[in-house]
């Protein structure tokens, strides 16, 4: 799906701080990623890892204070082929790059959605702001748009309020919002996590054919690794406000090059995998130790190092920067080579 | 305590086809418990006079038993009924209706007096490990509260007991003075664990324990539910909606849609060969960790229903993809269609 080579989003050495009574929260310290045209990067990492955080600076959401961008550019190629950094941008352009060229669909649908106003004036007022069409075209244009997600009786929704529908619903209804002006550049934070495995399949797939309609780019944060296999042409692996892995979505899972990328993939049973089968030693999951880094309390070194099984006594001296592993695959880790050299053993 | 074997009890599987609406029976010889056609209905009130207007039907005929020492999943979409049916069971709601014997008693005419001692047989782990624990008491009160309440381990001898129950969910004794807001989701999740183990119960409902938790974070706490299971040979029922986790550590599964039984299987038989056309399309839904894999999915259409109002017949018609004009007039029954295994759906000519 990738349109060779066009960068539509470079996001280079972010980092968002938020200073609060406990001192300097470092929740973006330095990230580096981008995103081609028409291609969906995958955005995974536990809880706290930053994933929203950088999501919410690309929009310039960050509330400020006590937020703060400390430093680097996001650059961005709008659909009037113009690019500029987001950081630096005024605020009233940057209102107009919002909702026009890009979208974001939120965690949660319920508090995203106003609940005094009906779907129709939701949808319909991003369309009046960013395409100048009158209140009647932009009802038209929100009832088309319900349709387009396969929202039945269109029509009649348009006119009803967010509590009137169902968790998918409403999360149809806020792709319907999202997608509306035509976005380059969709971020969807989480966007079925709330949801069941039926409407979950319901809405990637109404995501994916979308996509092939409108062409846009998808930034698309998730912790559910099927989520990411079924979606992702590449993907960025976040841990304590860092990324420690990026690389094509097939190399990711075949050939990890990060400890805790590794633990990730180790850490989820795949189908067919039973803990007992009669006559077989029980089994368990390789799970990764620990809790979730604190993060006013990093480690001066590798962020991983506490719950990392090789880590080894260089490990705790420096932050190790991301290593080039090769064919667009890079990796935060001192011993990477070592895991390359015994997967190829493993598959000899 | 040994892992049941699955084996199929030929005697036990008589039994069940031979009496309708009793079945599904377990792979162990000897049944803890035992639920019967049970009902749980919420009214809905209305007008001026506060009528009954009409029910959420949250769980409707719903029977199945477990064997002592059985890991059985509970699935389904969220409103299918999992929550309300294993509160039902454990009487934290009052059932409207059906039976649930526990160790061959029916619980659900015992007076409360009389319920104490059965308390103490079967708890729960809640899902959301934020709001399950009080954060006005410490650790050592969340989990001496059920101690303290049927008269376990007192004086110092209940220290001890708190300490070691800490030390066998990966937790330390010196968590014990602490607030549950100064631990992590998976901590609070071991804390809910042990609160459940403290007053050494047969049985445990354990209410989706890991959707809540990080990745990283669900092995921690599924390892441990596995290891204590084994260890404390523990009966339990794992209500959940990630199927691989749940074919993962359960013997058996029991899918469940708009509060009626569709399917009951092993968990390998389940998985690998449904018979319901509602698990074929969970099973399909899921998506799956390999990007390698490009597969056709079924895809059902639309919501689950109100269960104010279900479909008449079979309740999963509106979105079965095999549903033909009977499927409206008769509520299939659940019947056995293999070794341990039983689907709620008329048609055989499918699947
Ligand atoms: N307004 C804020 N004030 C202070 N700290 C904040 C604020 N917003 C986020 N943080 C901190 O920044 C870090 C990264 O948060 P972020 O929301 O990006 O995590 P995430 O990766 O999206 O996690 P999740 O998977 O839970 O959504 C966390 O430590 C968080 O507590
Ligand atoms: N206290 C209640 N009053 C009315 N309806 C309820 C109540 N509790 C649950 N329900 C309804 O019963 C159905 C089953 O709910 P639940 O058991 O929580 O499902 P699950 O756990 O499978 O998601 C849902 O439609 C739900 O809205
Ligand atoms: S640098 Fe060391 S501690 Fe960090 S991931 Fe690599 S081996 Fe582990
Ligand atoms: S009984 Fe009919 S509607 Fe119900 S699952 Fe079977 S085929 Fe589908
Ligand atoms: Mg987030
Ligand atoms: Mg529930």
């Amino acid at each position: 799906m990738t349109h060779q080579g066009e960068v539509l989003l470079a996001v280079n050495g972010l980092k968002t701080y938020f200073n609060t009574d406990d001192g300097v929260v470092k929740s973006v310290d330095g990230v580096t990623f981008h995103i081609k045209k028409g291609e969906t990067l995958a955005v995974v990492g536990e809880s706290g890892s930053g994933k929203s955080v950088t999501s919410l600076s690309i929009m310039r959401l960050i509330p400020m204070p006590p937020g703060e961008i400390k430093d680097g550019e996001i650059l961005f190629t709008g659909k009037d082929g113009v690019q500029r950094n987001l950081v630096t941008l005024p605020e009233a352009e940057m209102r107009r790059i919002r909702g026009n060229d890009i979208s974001m669909i939120f965690q949660e649908p319920m508090t995203s959605l106003n609940p005094v106003y009906t779907i129709g004036d939701q949808i319909g007022e991003a369309v009046m702001l960013h395409q100048g069409k009158t209140k009647r075209e932009s009802l038209e244009v929100a009832t088309e748009m319900l349709r387009l997600v396969g929202i039945p009786a269109p029509e009649k929704r348009v006119n009803e309020y967010p509590h009137q529908m169902s968790g998918g619903m409403r999360q149809r209804v806020m792709i319907a919002m999202a997608l509306s002006c035509n976005p380059a550049l969709l971020i969807a934070d989480e966007p079925t996590t709330a949801l069941d495995v039926t409407i979950q399949a319901q809405i990637l797939d109404l995501m994916r054919k979308l996509q092939q309609e409108i062409g846009m780019s998808i930034l698309f944060i998730t912790h559910n690794l099927g989520v990411v296999a079924e979606m992702a042409d590449r993907v960025v692996v976040m841990y304590g406000g860092r990324v420690v892995e990026e690389g094509d979505v097939v190399e990711i899972f075949k050939a990890p090059r990060h400890p805790y990328t590794m633990g990730l993939l180790n850490s989820i049973p795949r189908a067919g995998d039973a803990a007992h089968v009669p006559g077989q030693p029980k089994q368990r999951l390789e799970a990764i130790p620990g809790n979730v880094p604190n993060p006013l309390n990093l480690p001066p070194g590798c962020p991983f190092e506490p719950r990392c099984k090789f880590a080894v006594e260089a490990c705790s001296e420096a932050v190790p920067p991301l290593f080039d592993t090769g064919g667009g695959h890079m990796a935060r880790c001192i011993r990477w080579q070592e895991f390359e050299q015994a997967q190829v053993e493993v598959n000899a | 305590m040994t892992r049941t074997v699955i084996t199929a009890d030929p005697g036990d599987v008589s039994v069940a086809a031979q009496t309708p609406g009793v079945v599904a029976a377990p792979q162990t010889a000897e049944t803890l418990l035992e639920v019967n056609n049970l009902e749980k209905y919420f009214p809905i009130r209305g007008g001026l006079l506060s009528r009954v207007v009409g029910n959420v039907k949250a769980v409707n005929d719903v029977s199945f038993k477990l064997g002592r020492g059985e890991v059985v999943g509970l699935v389904g979409e969220s409103g299918s009924g999992k929550t309300t049916a294993g509160r039902a069971i454990l009487r934290l709601i009052e059932p409207t209706g059906g039976q649930v014997l526990f160790n061959g008693t029916d619980i659900t005419r015992l007076s409360k007096g009389q319920m104490r001692d059965y308390r103490r047989e079967m708890q729960i782990i809640f899902q959301d490990p934020f709001a399950s624990l009080n954060p006005r008491m410490t650790v050592s009160d969340i989990i001496g509260e059920a101690m303290q309440i049927h008269n376990l381990h007192p004086g110092k001898d209940r220290v001890d007991r708190i300490a070691e129950l800490l030390a066998k969910v990966g937790l330390r004794p010196e968590h014990m003075r602490r607030y549950p807001h100064e631990f992590s989701g998976g901590q609070r999740q071991r804390i809910g664990i042990a609160r459940a183990l403290a007053v050494n119960p047969s049985f445990i409902v354990a209410d989706e324990p890991v959707s809540a938790l990080d990745v990283s974070i669900q092995a921690q706490v599924v390892n441990l539910l596995q290891d204590l299971q084994e260890e404390l040979g523990l009966t339990v029922l794992f209500i959940a909606h990630d199927l691989a986790v749940v074919e993962y550590i359960c013997d058996r599964i029991i899918v469940m849609y708009l509060g009626r039984v569709m399917e009951i299987a092993p968990s390998r038989e389940l998985n690998t060969n449904p018979k319901h056309p509602y698990t074929e399309a969970l099973l399909s839904a899921a998506p799956v960790p390999d990007p390698t894999v490009k597969r056709q999915r079924i895809i059902l259409e639309g919501d689950i229903p109100s269960p104010i109002n279900p479909p008449s017949g079979c309740v999963f018609r509106t979105r079965c993809r095999y549903a033909i004009d009977d499927c409206a007039k008769i509520i299939p029954e659940l019947r056995e269609v293999g070794p341990q295994h039983f689907k709620a759906c008329i048609r055989d000519d499918i699947l």
